[in-house]
């Protein structure tokens, strides 16, 4: 009996496909926009080694030059090469982006479980404090963050930006997980698992978590567009990333207004660059919410 | 309905004292003030002495708690106190740039309903054509692309076809209505995009949601021109959460604000904001978030009466 197993298995089991091809086949523009965002990650990754030119490189010999062979995307009023301060700003923006997203919505989803597992006035303390977190639009709390804590940099990013930007995310998330967690809440499993005397934090994190992971996934990519728009916002203010690192909104900022009609490029390239970004996480978001809970609206 | 409308406007307090209270402490926290940038801003070579009794002036030196009490009481009595830079009263520096902002506000989300509701109408109507997508791919650009690099482009377009930049200073609508909106529409369409996205967004999905209903299918039996049943019967009933939508956005328009008015040089609540947080004038700012978080509240208060008024089954306060 055991002899004719491997056969009857293969035919049986239903046919499991590539999970990346499945994604691809369902939703072609979410394909694109992942597309976009492994372009983004490897020139984030390899800047060093596909950036034509050091972006930090002032060259007065060069400056406002207009796109050509040399300078694909032209320089800037220092002679720094356009396009190299464009790759090596989307490891700025990445980075930010990726671990304020992370900690945003890991920290409002921790918040949200343990809010509908709790219930009462535990659930009500935080969801008193979602509330209050909500009634600052985002790039407000993320300014009064900037204004309460000093620039601390540490291996070359502004951990404390990091942390501005992240928290508006967390009112945010905290809320969808809150009602994801709720209806986990109530399954049989939960009470199981209670009754067999294991401890919240157990419960928490090994049997409500892996079963709020769409929607943590789901606010997780999204807010990761956010982050990029809100860290280029901050910067373009003179109040996130500072000079002379590569970053995007920094680009458009400070003397880059000046010579809108001497050197419209220094305006075009990095703004095209935080757009395509975001617009690729917002799409990639949108296809990975219809593909994983098509009922689920953020 | 009077007693739920009171009902929620005694809910707010707590939310605004959370504010009040999140920020003024979040400020306070960690050292660094407006002092020192006032003083060694520029990298000056200044005494400690000095720097401790501008500090004493400004009554930062005192404790924290002191300076709790009397910012707590202040705001009990409407008093949201003196800037820290330019010491003139928190209110007259908002009121100053109020208008400004406000109009710009209302401009943009005139904008954006006057477009979100043929798009949206238009994509939900048209699901999975190529109509959809375009819809699709412009709402979600709007989520993307930058309001102040939008802004950006809109004054490149306008030097590069007219030759012609937007006035700097600014006109009150009723002394030079032309004047005014010459200046203030660009940046409200910078805003507006956003904003419309937002909008037609919402509109498509309810509308779709809608259109699956039983009335719809009623209305189509007995005859109702498709016209009449997409404006009468479909497009009220998704009007609904588009308000909210509108409601919400309106009352964060102020974010957006806060970067587009940099780019138009326009002298209003957003870039007065950023310039409080550049100087760490506490005062001010907390005055500025007190007065975004109270919009706020009444804004989805006035959203949720307006539910009311719209859709006669939802009756509050039993």
């Amino acid at each position: 009996m055991a002899v004719a197993s491997p056969t009857i298995a293969v035919s049986v089991a239903p046919r499991r496909r590539n999970a990346v091809v499945e994604f691809t086949r369902r939703q072609p523009l979410g394909a694109v926009s992942l597309v976009v965002i492994l372009i983004m990650m490897f020139a984030g990754i390899f800047s060093e080694l596909v950036s034509p030119y050091d972006p930090l490189n002032i060259d007065f010999a060069a400056i406002l030059q207009p796109p050509s062979w040399e300078h694909w995307m032209g320089t800037d009023a220092f002679g720094r090469d356009i396009f190299s301060r464009i790759i090596h700003g989307s490891r700025t923006a990445l980075v930010i982006g990726f671990s304020a997203s992370f900690l945003g919505s890991s920290l409002g989803a921790i918040l949200g479980i343990a809010s509908a597992y709790f219930g009462g006035r535990i659930d009500n303390w935080i969801q008193r404090f979602v509330d209050v977190l909500l009634a600052f639009p985002i790039i407000v709390l993320a300014l009064v963050v900037v204004a309460a804590l000093p620039r601390t940099t540490v291996a070359g990013v502004d951990v404390n930006l990091i942390l501005a930007i992240s928290i508006p995310i967390v009112p945010r998330v905290c809320r969808v997980v809150r009602a994801a967690a709720l209806s986990v809440r109530v399954m049989p499993y939960i009470d199981a698992a209670r009754a067999a005397g294991y401890s919240s934090t157990r419960i928490i994190f090994r049997h409500m978590a892996p079963n709020v992971v769409a929607p943590y996934l789901i606010m997780f990519t999204a807010f990761i567009a956010q982050a990029i728009l809100l860290e280029a916002s901050l910067s373009f203010l003179g109040l996130g990333v500072t000079e002379p690192t590569a970053a995007w909104g920094l680009m458009l900022s400070g003397n880059a207004a000046d010579f809108y009609r001497e050197a419209p490029w220094m305006i075009l390239f990095p703004g095209i660059a935080i757009s395509l970004a975001v617009f690729a996480f917002n799409l990639f978001g949108d296809s990975l919410r219809d593909y994983l809970d098509p009922r689920f609206k953020v | 309905m009077l007693r739920y409308t009171l009902n929620r406007i005694l809910l707010m307090i707590p939310t605004l004292i959370g504010v009040a209270v999140l920020t003024f402490f979040m400020l306070r926290v960690v050292p660094g003030d407006i002092v020192e940038v006032k003083l060694r801003g520029d990298g000056g070579n200044i005494s400690q002495e000095v720097v401790d009794a501008e500090r004493a002036r400004l009554g930062l030196d005192r404790p924290l708690l002191i300076q709790f009490k009397d910012y707590m009481i202040g705001l009990a009595t409407l008093d949201l106190g003196v800037s820290m830079w330019t010491e003139r009263p928190v209110i007259e520096e908002i009121s100053l740039r109020l208008q400004l902002s406000l109009e710009v506000a209302i401009l943009a989300t005139i904008i954006a309903i006057l477009l979100a509701v043929p798009l949206g109408t238009i994509a939900a109507l048209m699901r999975d054509t190529w109509v959809d997508y375009l819809v699709r791919i412009i709402t979600i650009g709007g989520l993307s692309i930058p309001s102040f690099w939008f802004g950006m482009l809109i004054m490149l377009a306008l030097l590069t076809f007219f030759n012609w930049l937007p006035p700097i200073v600014f006109t009150p609508i009723y002394v030079d209505p032309v004047a005014n909106l010459t200046q203030l529409i660009w940046p409200a369409m910078a805003v507006g995009y956003r904003y419309c996205a937002v909008t037609a967004r919402m509109i498509r999905s309810s509308l779709l949601e809608i259109m699956a209903e039983d009335y719809i299918r009623t209305a189509r039996a007995k005859g109702v021109y498709e016209k009449l049943v997409v404006s009468r019967h479909a497009l009220k009933n998704a009007m609904l959460p588009a308000i909210t939508v509108i409601g919400l956005e309106f009352a964060f328009l102020i974010g957006g604000l806060v970067v587009t008015e940099q780019v138009f040089n326009l002298n209003g609540i957003g870039q007065l904001f950023v310039q409080s947080v550049a100087r760490n004038d506490f005062m001010l700012i907390q005055g500025m978030v007190m007065m975004i978080a109270v919009f706020y509240v009444f804004v989805n208060l006035a959203v949720d009466l307006l539910y009311a008024v719209f859709d006669p089954r939802i009756r509050y306060g039993n």
